[in-house]
């Protein structure tokens, strides 16, 4: 597995255990109240599992295994995907803090890097999903 | 295909069907207090089981006497992931047309034994994400 694949495995895995995390509060306070502002992890709870977790995995297993390119970079432009791991972990935790801290501009901030971070992984991944003999 | 993993996607894809009839369900009117059931028998039921399958079943080897890590760990990810989908498959609804005590504590032993099956997972996962 190449490394920036384990970044973005490792980043989904705690990504996954935050979102759970939430999750489990979040029901736990609707079975007995102890803390009604667990509500205003419900928006962090679904970031971090829908993009943090399942999106994040499956960007980190398609950069490993995705057939390459016989000429180097044989994975493509490392520099996207880098910048792609940084934008997006970046975009989700600025889209989760929002509800909590109130700074609209942050949700908004947080979804364009989200999907700048989708855009250069395309650009990357593309030209991978080939016959293996090209 | 390790044992784990037949059953953590054979038990996804059951689940995956009971998602898409409770749909029809919802769609013909039963109450809405189903329909965050129908969400999670969808993402946590269908979709991280068949990841957490897969992934117990292709990542890289943690060491050559235990490849797949501990197997007791994906035991207690399967076991804990499904009693906490089902109890809360059960409690939720109720809770949310009948409240009681009862129906609270179930959706709150639910709720742990969901998050253990993820902690279980990661446990066992973390070390097996390594470079070649």
């Amino acid at each position: 597995m190449p490394r920036l694949s384990v970044w973005f495995v490792r980043c989904s895995l705690i990504h996954l255990f935050l979102g759970l995390t939430f999750g489990g509060l979040i029901l736990a306070n609707k079975g007995i109240p102890f803390a009604p502002w667990t509500w205003s992890l419900l928006p962090a709870h679904m970031e971090f599992l829908l993009l943090g977790w399942v999106v994040q995995l499956a960007m980190g297993v398609a950069f490993w295994i995705l057939p390459r390119f016989r000429s180097s970079p044989s994975r493509g432009n490392v520099n996207y995907v880098r910048g792609a791991l940084f934008l997006l972990n970046a975009g989700i935790v600025m889209v989760a803090i929002q509800p909590l801290i109130g700074a609209n501009w942050l949700s908004l901030t947080g979804r364009i890097l989200e999907t700048s971070a989708i855009l250069l992984f395309i650009m990357t991944s593309w030209r991978r999903v080939k016959p293996l003999e090209v | 295909m390790p044992l784990p993993t037949r059953m953590l996607i054979k038990t996804a894809l059951v689940y995956l069907m009971l998602a898409l009839l409770l749909g029809i369900l919802l769609t013909l009117g039963v109450p809405n207090g189903f329909f965050p059931v129908y969400i999670h028998l969808l993402v946590f039921g269908w979709l991280t089981q068949l990841i957490f399958g897969v992934v117990y079943w292709m990542f890289p080897k943690y060491s050559n006497q235990h490849p797949r890590g501990w197997e007791a760990l994906s035991w207690i990810t399967y076991a804990a992931l499904n009693i906490g989908l089902i109890l809360r498959a059960i409690a939720e609804p109720l809770q949310t047309s009948h409240a009681s005590n009862l129906f609270g504590t179930l959706l709150v032993l639910s709720a742990i034994l969901q998050w253990l099956a993820g902690v279980a997972f990661i446990a066992n996962t973390w070390q097996r994400v390594k470079e070649k």
